[in-house]
């Protein structure tokens, strides 16, 4: 059929020169084996198919990281709301101690000091010391011992009102004397103190240094101060039954802040909501990015090209050693024979027993164990996948050459004396090299599935490099299998048209390089 | 024939031997070990001996203190008392751990195996008698689908369909949540419903390969002389195929089948662990990434004697099923 076909070619080709005789070589179209090969091949629909699909994929993989507008390994954050802890305030209902003396009012006194409380009297003793209560309203006491002020007990409790600012015990003293005494002004270290009804204390020249106040507001973080006007708002919002306000800081943040009771403390928990730089984890395909972003926030289709490139770098490497090492060892061994085809044919049994799975595997565990950097990881796999394969190879090319060098062209080469390793290399290997190409090629697939599946395990190619399979390993996360298909679907996609084009081209080229093949 | 096998077997001891030493030699190799860790942990006990200590008397009992090839030399003696030693990270004997999980892996095996021939046969015999046609196409892309579909994704993207989406079957495990309350019987179809989507799994990825081996070698008959007698004799169409070319493809086809035979008792590592499995794949696995020497090791020696022994099968059942081969 193809015969025919040809000769029909050729007739219609030959029309416009009639005036070449019969024997003319210009009236015959000449095509070397190779463009027979080629002819044969391009009229495979299904295998320039699979060559269209490669080609896309080189140039999505290769170009694509050029035209990408991102980095392989470039993070995206975005702005989120997050609820923080920030505060909790307490209406203080329980008398507290500010202490003035500390060998005379220990933490033992302050229990005894509030049984006297309780009981009415103003009178008690501990420890051999006499204690006298001096009450200023049933709130606040002043304890008293040996004629001098060595504690106070009050719901009310004197605070700073900048971080600067530190209480003294005369200045706290002086200043609850003068809350409960009704007096506008009190003296304290030698200043004069003003202090209004509400119990904010200025100085004289009016800026405000402390306050009274029965309210507890305590941070969260131990680091933070609040502001005097923050914490009149959280009381304010508190006294009013507010469950959230607004509030901008002098530094211009502004951020919600929302308020709840919590009973069983009798306190109110303030959280805070702030706008958060996270990284932009999972988000769905956008314009931005048109796959979304990964768990590390990094944009999908980016990664998916850097990805190919290293996927399809290591199975062209691996192939490449594993051929190398093949095509010499069978071809010494096909060529000599005896006892040198011997002893490679049962090395090439050995490597072909050696489990080559559960072998990557344990090598990848001990680079694991070992924190075996991660490019150092990518050229000990394509080494260990070239070096796991060669026996393919050699027993192809050897298994060739037996039955090539029996040929007359080969009876040739020796009786012109040609150099063995030219008549291997020069004279054998050439043709051997359609089967090469072929089994290359599918090894090409097999090499990549290989990898993929490897870097899948998480014992392959690491992060911060990207390979088709360590981009699928994030669906080992049942959220991410159920919820996000973008993050591994595209991957896996990639990786079967790209094995799938690899096979079909494969076998288009054995079918093309095949003479007997019938179309 | 029997001066044959008995050559073959000998050599397949020689090779084994080379073999095992190479994955001896592999495993240490590790740079750190599981007897380090468990010397760290048995030292930090109260009252115990020191870190070195445990050290020098945990490596001794392994025969890791002396050179590679010595310690070889031991393994392989304690291996022909039929002693592997215990498994460190089952801390059980690893031919107890074996004989646990090998028989689930080998049903599991078995079950996709038959189904794959029984697809993959057929659809390639029909592929080649209708050479180039669209059924042909179509047989060929599923076949070279099946071979380039990497097991990890097939088997996540069953189930995100049947696991996720239609509620068919559990994510993960051989047995479900509820499995100690039913009775035998519900015992026996759980399981059995558990183990649907990794014998699915299986039997996709594998088909591909025994399909388009089935269709080589009927289009190689389909050419042959005897065929085109056939046709002259004036024989149907039915009877050339099915009863003349059919026959001398299962030469090769019975061949390759035999050969794949041992291989259903090493399990499918990658499916396994997917799919939580608890079989041999699953098991070496897990023995692998952690360290356990004894385990890997026996797994990966008893995977490279079924890879022989598949291969010796097959040379032998070529002879045997094909009287025009001779074997000297």
């Amino acid at each position: 059929m193809e015969d025919m076909k040809d000769k029909k070619d050729m007739l219609e080709n030959m029309e416009p020169s009639e005036e070449y005789s019969l024997s003319d070589d210009r009236r015959v179209k000449v095509l070397s084996p190779g463009q027979l090969v080629l002819k044969r091949f391009f009229r495979n629909r299904l295998a320039v198919t699979g060559m269209i699909i490669l080609l896309a994929m080189f140039l999505f993989s290769f170009l694509g990281g050029l035209l990408s507008p991102y980095g392989e390994d470039q993070k995206f954050y975005r702005v989120d709301v997050q609820a923080k802890d920030f505060a909790g305030i307490i209406h203080n209902e329980e008398f507290r101690y500010t202490i003035g003396d500390n060998e005379l009012f220990k933490s033992s006194v302050h229990a005894q000091a509030l049984k006297a409380i309780i009981q009415g009297n103003d009178k008690f003793e501990y420890n051999d010391n006499a204690y006298e209560l001096d009450k200023l309203s049933d709130d606040a006491y002043i304890v008293n011992s040996g004629g001098k002020a060595v504690g106070i007990a009050s719901k009310e409790l004197v605070n700073p009102s900048t971080p600067d600012e530190k209480i003294s015990f005369d200045f706290a003293l002086a200043a609850m004397k003068a809350k409960y005494g009704g007096d506008k002004t009190f003296k304290a270290d030698g200043k004069d103190y003003n202090i209004d009804k509400e119990g904010i204390i200025t100085d004289k020249s009016g800026t405000e240094v402390a306050y009274v106040s029965q309210y507890i507001v305590r941070a969260v973080m131990s680091d933070i101060f609040f502001s005097r006007e923050l914490k009149n708002q959280l009381i304010d919002a508190v006294e009013a039954g507010q469950e959230s306000f607004e509030y901008t800081d002098e530094e211009g943040v502004t951020a919600e802040y929302i308020l709840k009771y919590d009973a069983a403390t009798k306190a109110w928990d303030v959280k805070q909501e702030i706008d958060t730089k996270v990284f932009d984890t999972y988000s769905a395909p956008s314009k931005a990015h048109w796959l979304g972003t990964d768990r590390n926030g990094m944009d999908m289709l980016t990664r998916l090209m850097y990805g190919g490139r290293i996927s399809l770098i290591i199975g062209f490497i691996a192939v490449f050693i594993e051929t190398i090492i093949g095509v010499i060892m069978g071809g010494i061994a096909g060529y000599f024979g005896g006892w040198v085809d011997g002893l490679i044919m049962r090395i090439v049994d050995v490597f072909y027993c050696i489990p080559g799975l559960p072998f990557i595997i344990i090598v990848g565990a001990a680079m694991d164990a070992a924190n075996t950097p991660s490019l150092t990881r990518i050229i000990y796999l394509m080494l260990i996948l070239g070096f796991l394969g060669w026996a393919g190879v050699a027993r192809l090319v050897r298994g060739q050459i037996l039955s090539l060098r029996e040929q007359e062209f080969m009876t040739a080469t020796e009786a012109c004396g040609i150099a063995p390793s030219r008549r291997i290399f020069r004279h054998l290997i050439p043709n051997v090299m359609p089967q090469l190409i072929v089994y290359m090629t599918m090894g090409l697939g097999s090499t990549i599935i290989t990898e993929a599946t490897l870097s899948f395990l998480g014992l392959g190619v690491r992060f911060p490099f990207a390979s088709w399979g360590n981009i699928i390993n994030d669906v080992n996360d049942t959220f991410v299998l159920t919820n996000y298909w973008f993050i591994w679907i595209p991957a896996g996609v990639l990786l079967l048209t790209t094995v799938l084009a690899f096979n079909i081209v494969g076998d288009g080229l054995r079918d093309a390089f095949d003479p007997k093949m019938k179309r | 024939m029997r001066k044959y096998i008995i050559k073959r077997l000998l050599q397949s001891i020689v090779i084994l031997f080379f073999v095992a030493f190479i994955i001896y030699a592999l495993m240490r190799c590790l740079p750190t070990s599981y007897v380090e860790a468990m010397a760290r942990q048995k030292s930090m006990q109260a009252g115990s001996k020191s870190y070195e200590e445990w050290m020098e008397q945990l490596s001794a009992m392994y025969n890791m203190d002396g050179s590679i090839v010595s310690g070889y030399f031991k393994w392989l003696g304690s291996m022909f008392r039929g002693d592997f030693g215990d498994s460190w990270r089952w801390t059980v004997p690893v031919l107890q751990k074996f004989n646990d999980t090998v028989w689930l892996s080998f049903v599991m095996g078995f079950i996709s195996f038959f189904f794959e021939v029984i697809i993959a046969i057929p659809l390639g015999i029909i592929a080649a008698t209708k050479q180039y046609s669209k059924t042909d196409y179509t047989i060929s892309v599923i076949a070279l689908a099946g071979i380039s579909l990497p097991t990890f994704f097939f088997a996540s993207l069953l189930k995100l369909v049947f696991s996720v989406k239609l509620g068919w079957f559990d994510l993960y495990g051989l047995v479900g949540r509820n499995y100690d309350q039913l009775s035998t019987f519900g015992q026996l179809m759980d399981k059995g419903n558990h183990l649907v989507l990794p014998i699915v799994t299986l039997v996709v990825i594998s088909m591909g390969g025994l399909m388009r081996y089935t269709r080589t070698n009927m289009l190689e008959v389909l050419n042959a002389d005897y065929i085109r007698t056939a046709r002259a004799k004036g024989l149907s169409e039915r009877k050339v195929i099915y009863h003349h070319a059919f026959r001398n493809t299962l030469i090769p086809i019975v061949t390759i089948i035999g050969g794949t035979l041992p291989s259903l008792f090493s399990g499918a590592l990658i499916t396994e662990t997917l799919f939580g499995i608890p079989g041999i794949g699953f098991a070496s696995y897990q023995s692998m990434v952690s360290g356990d020497i004894p385990f890997s090791m026996f797994f990966m020696v008893f995977t490279a004697i079924l890879t022989l022994l598949g291969n010796l099968i097959a040379d032998v059942l070529y002879a045997v099923v094909d009287p025009r081969v001779r074997i000297a």
